[in-house]
């Protein structure tokens, strides 16, 4: 950033409301070429609708919105587009059937005279972008194939060369490896080198401190700082965010963290042997009850489709797995719900009703036991306020619409709805995952409270951190199969990371 | 927190009409139609606006109606079928096939019962509904190109049974709900009313109806709550199934014959009556106060053309351009929608 250079991109005095309700505040925003910007925040701070808005997915606020210092109002994405500026959204927003190429050009394939596509010169290109990104990948693969890791990668790749001058990524790091991560960063710093403006969202502030310049932190619809990155420090940004001491709230697990003894409770769930082409490999544990045992791994590793086989949505090519009785695999969801079993998988997208009220997402896992045939909507009410109490969903409204929650709140609904009659197996997917401080420390106290009333507790996750931050016992999956057990003894990230 | 609580509660507050009613859209649009409509034809023609004209126009729409409550059920679950008229032609045929014919109809039938022909009946209608529900749920043929098979199945049953003759009686029971009336209303009208109602309280009031709208509005999230997906969108092409299975026996009691091709119309009107009402074609959202809201408009705009004078031929345009008109509000409403809760 060079101090007197005109910004890129300029917004001032930012309003914006959803039904009444303030999610951003008179907020002033520039952004400069060749800067990449980092925002960081806790859910709900603003941060995402600020760019939904620089973005054209928002198109009715009210402030000025400057473009290389002219006014400008965007009535589509499209209309952001053809200003330069692209958005890599948190969610994955692919074409799994499409080949790779396809992916990388979607919507701009290279034609020729008579407006064919030139599939060998795209599929060429499509290589040497990636290959500019250090992604090796045949171009013309079904991208539906890859690994989500690698996926989300080849996205990020496909707006990152669009020839967009602001880039917007949306928390891309959540889902990748650390080598991942490192190839992310080196091809945003050519960028910024580049000339492009770069606005970078992530709950990893480690990741903001390392690969921003600026640093603007959001707090309830407002900006409450904006710094030079290499004058600040991850304590004083989280104090910012929350607002509250600058007591240290979250452990870096860089230091060996010691596990307990394993528990000799009894057996709730024993997997034996599951294999599954080429995601599982004779996948051999034990979950037992008032213990959190955690599985580890990068993307891609087998742990997506293990909680599947374990919730009944993906049958095994062979192996069984008993829950409190005979081995056996389920034929469908709602036997492994009838079975003691529960799943809050990653995407909230996937087990929410956004459009329904939250009273109805929390009840709907329970109403066969509270009703025969007719409902009872007080009652469904009355057990939904509960939760809501319990686990301080915030607004605490349950005949409000879920759409209308932030992420975190929402992910705190996914848990409430199978706590009302607790499960004997809990199987927890990125339980943490796009948090921020306060909801990641509120889910992990819930999870303990779980586990303190006997609950058996999967938590499967890519984040070193969530497996640490709650397992009493860790397994290592790698590719597939499991590698590494930590149990009763020390055990740190580089460890984890070392066993992966 | 608590100060951002109460600035929400005062937001809620202060939310105002226009959202609400943009929200509201699917639920108003067709009932302002509804109203244009009759007022339009009122005003036009002073032989529309009776009381005489209303038990017309509640008799015409009434096998539409019995259909469309099944329809509903499945539209609501971001399913089709298209079998429901193909169903509800085989049924009522089936109905007169099991009834001693006069003898100048040429038909080799098999004579039961009146009670027997009727549950017979019904069951077939069941069973195609649940070929439909098989289809759909465990071979995973996608409903739409599966009851387009049905519509052919069911077509050709029907052309087995009757071969190309015409059957008029059925059991005394249909030939009274269909044709007869009590108090001067048709029995017709009182059972599409009941079987409107009570499809209503089912969807409304009990745990499966809540499952369908569940599914209907997400998939996949029913499925990560447990719940039996396959199951419910079985049920609901059966139910669908049997509605239309009813719809066409009384249907065959109230025109007096029983032949090939008879209720053609009825697949088209009954998913009109469904989707000009409001209900969803991506699922989750309407119901059958939609879909009774859709049956009065379908029915005014048939009924009232007649008492206009206009050409019959431009009557079918008319209904394709309202049938469009209404396509373009229900996928507008789900868009609002969706901003809305955004």
């Amino acid at each position: 950033m060079t101090a007197g250079q005109q910004p890129i991109l300029e917004l001032q005095g930012i309003t914006k409301s959803f039904g009444g309700v303030e999610a951003l505040r008179g907020v002033d925003f520039a952004l400069y070429p060749g800067e990449i910007h980092g925002l960081v925040g806790e859910n709900g701070a603003g941060k995402s609708t600020l760019m939904k808005i620089i973005a054209g997915v928002h198109t009715e606020f009210s402030g000025r919105f400057l473009v290389d210092g002219q006014e400008m109002h965007f009535r589509s994405a499209r209309d952001a587009h053809a200003a330069g500026i692209a958005m890599v959204h948190q969610e994955l927003s692919v074409a799994p059937d499409l080949t790779v190429a396809e992916n990388v050009f979607l919507g701009n394939q290279p034609t020729n005279a008579l407006g064919l596509v030139q599939w060998r010169r795209m599929a060429r290109e499509a290589g040497e972008q990636l290959a500019r990104f250090g992604i090796d990948v045949d171009p013309m693969a079904r991208l539906g194939d890859l690994p989500i890791g690698l996926q989300q990668l080849i996205e990020i790749a496909r707006v990152l060369f669009s020839g967009a001058r602001i880039v917007i990524l949306d928390e891309p790091t959540s889902a990748l490896s650390p080598p991942e991560v490192e190839r992310l960063f080196a091809t945003l710093r050519r960028l910024r080198e580049e000339g492009t403006a770069i606005v970078f969202i992530s709950h990893f502030i480690e990741d903001i401190l390392r690969v921003s310049d600026t640093v603007t932190v959001f707090r309830n619809g407002r900006k409450v700082a904006e710094t030079a990155s290499a004058a600040t420090s991850k304590g004083a940004l989280i104090e910012a965010m929350i607002g509250r001491g600058g007591e240290v709230l979250e452990h870096s697990y860089t230091d060996d963290l010691m596990l307990p003894q394993p528990s000799d409770s009894k057996v709730v769930l024993r997997v034996d042997q599951l294999s599954l082409s080429r995601s599982l490999r004779d996948v051999s544990f034990e979950a037992r009850a008032g213990e959190v045992l955690g599985i580890y791994g990068f993307m891609g590793c087998g742990q997506q489709e293990l909680s599947r086989i374990l919730f009944g949505k993906l049958r095994p090519d062979s192996g069984t797995l008993a829950v409190e009785g005979a081995p056996t695999t389920f034929a469908s969801t709602a036997a492994a719900r009838r079975a003691g079993v529960a799943l809050v998988p990653e995407s909230r997208r996937d087990m929410l009703f956004h459009q329904e009220p939250v009273y109805k997402n929390i009840s709907i896992s329970i109403l066969d036991r509270i009703s025969s045939v007719l409902l009872k909507p007080a009652q469904e009410r009355d057990i939904a306020k509960r939760q809501v109490d319990q686990l301080q969903i915030r607004p605490p409204v349950v005949g409000l619409d879920l759409g209308m929650l932030s992420g975190g709140n929402q992910q705190k609904v996914a848990l409430a709805k199978w706590l009302t009659y607790p499960p004997k197996l809990l199987v927890l997917c990125e339980p943490t995952r796009g948090m921020d401080v306060g909801a990641k420390n509120d889910v992990i106290n819930i999870v303990r409270d779980l586990r303190a009333r006997g609950l058996a507790i999967i938590v499967l996750s890519t984040e070193p951190e969530t497996v640490l931050s709650l397992a009493d016992r860790i397994l290592v999956l790698k590719r597939g199969a499991l590698v590494r057990e930590f149990r009763n003894e020390p055990v740190s990230k580089d460890r984890l990371l070392e066993a992966a | 927190m608590a100060s951002s609580e109460t600035a929400f509660a005062g937001a809620r507050r202060a939310r105002g009409l226009a959202p609400f009613l943009r929200s509201q859209m699917r639920n108003i649009a067709p009932f302002l139609t509804l109203i244009f409509l009759s007022a339009f034809f009122a005003f036009a023609s002073p032989s529309f606006a009776t009381l005489d004209n209303l038990g017309n126009i509640l008799t015409q729409v009434s096998v539409t109606g019995i259909i469309a409550v099944g329809l509903t059920f499945v539209i609501l679950c971001a399913e089709i079928d298209l079998s429901i008229a193909s169903i509800a032609n085989v049924t009522g045929i089936a109905v007169a096939y099991f009834t001693l014919q006069e003898s100048y109809v040429n038909i080799a039938n098999i004579p039961l019962p009146g009670a027997v022909a009727v549950i017979l009946s019904i069951l077939l209608c069941g069973l195609l509904g649940l070929v439909n529900a098989l289809g759909l749920t465990v071979i995973g043929i996608p409903s739409f190109i599966m009851t387009l098979a049905m519509m052919q199945i069911a077509a050709g049953i029907s052309a087995l049974l009757v071969r190309g003759q015409i059957a008029y009686k059925v059991p005394s029971l249909i030939t009274t709900l269909g044709s007869g009336s009590i108090g001067g209303i048709p029995w017709i009208v009182i059972v599409a009313a009941i079987m409107l109602l009570g499809g209503h309280l089912v969807l409304t009031y009990t745990r499966f109806g809540r499952y369908v709208y569940m599914v209907g509005g997400n998939r996949e999230a029913a499925e990560y709550s447990g719940l039996n997906v396959k199951l419910i969108l079985g049920a609901v092409m059966v139910i669908s199934a049997v509605c239309s299975g009813i719809g066409g026996m009384l249907g065959v009691a109230h025109f007096g014959s029983a032949q090939q091709n008879e209720f053609d119309t009825y697949l088209l009107d009954s998913i009109a009556a469904v989707v000009v009402g409001g209900t969803s074609l991506f699922g989750g959202r309407g119901g059958i106060g939609n879909t009774i809201v859709g049956l009065f408009v379908l029915g005014v705009l048939n009924n009232g053309l007649d008492h206009v004078n206009i050409d019959s031929f431009l009557k079918i345009l008319i209904r394709g351009l309202i049938l469009l008109a209404a396509l373009v509000i229900n996928v507008y409403a789900q868009r609002l929608r969706e901003k809305a809760a955004e």
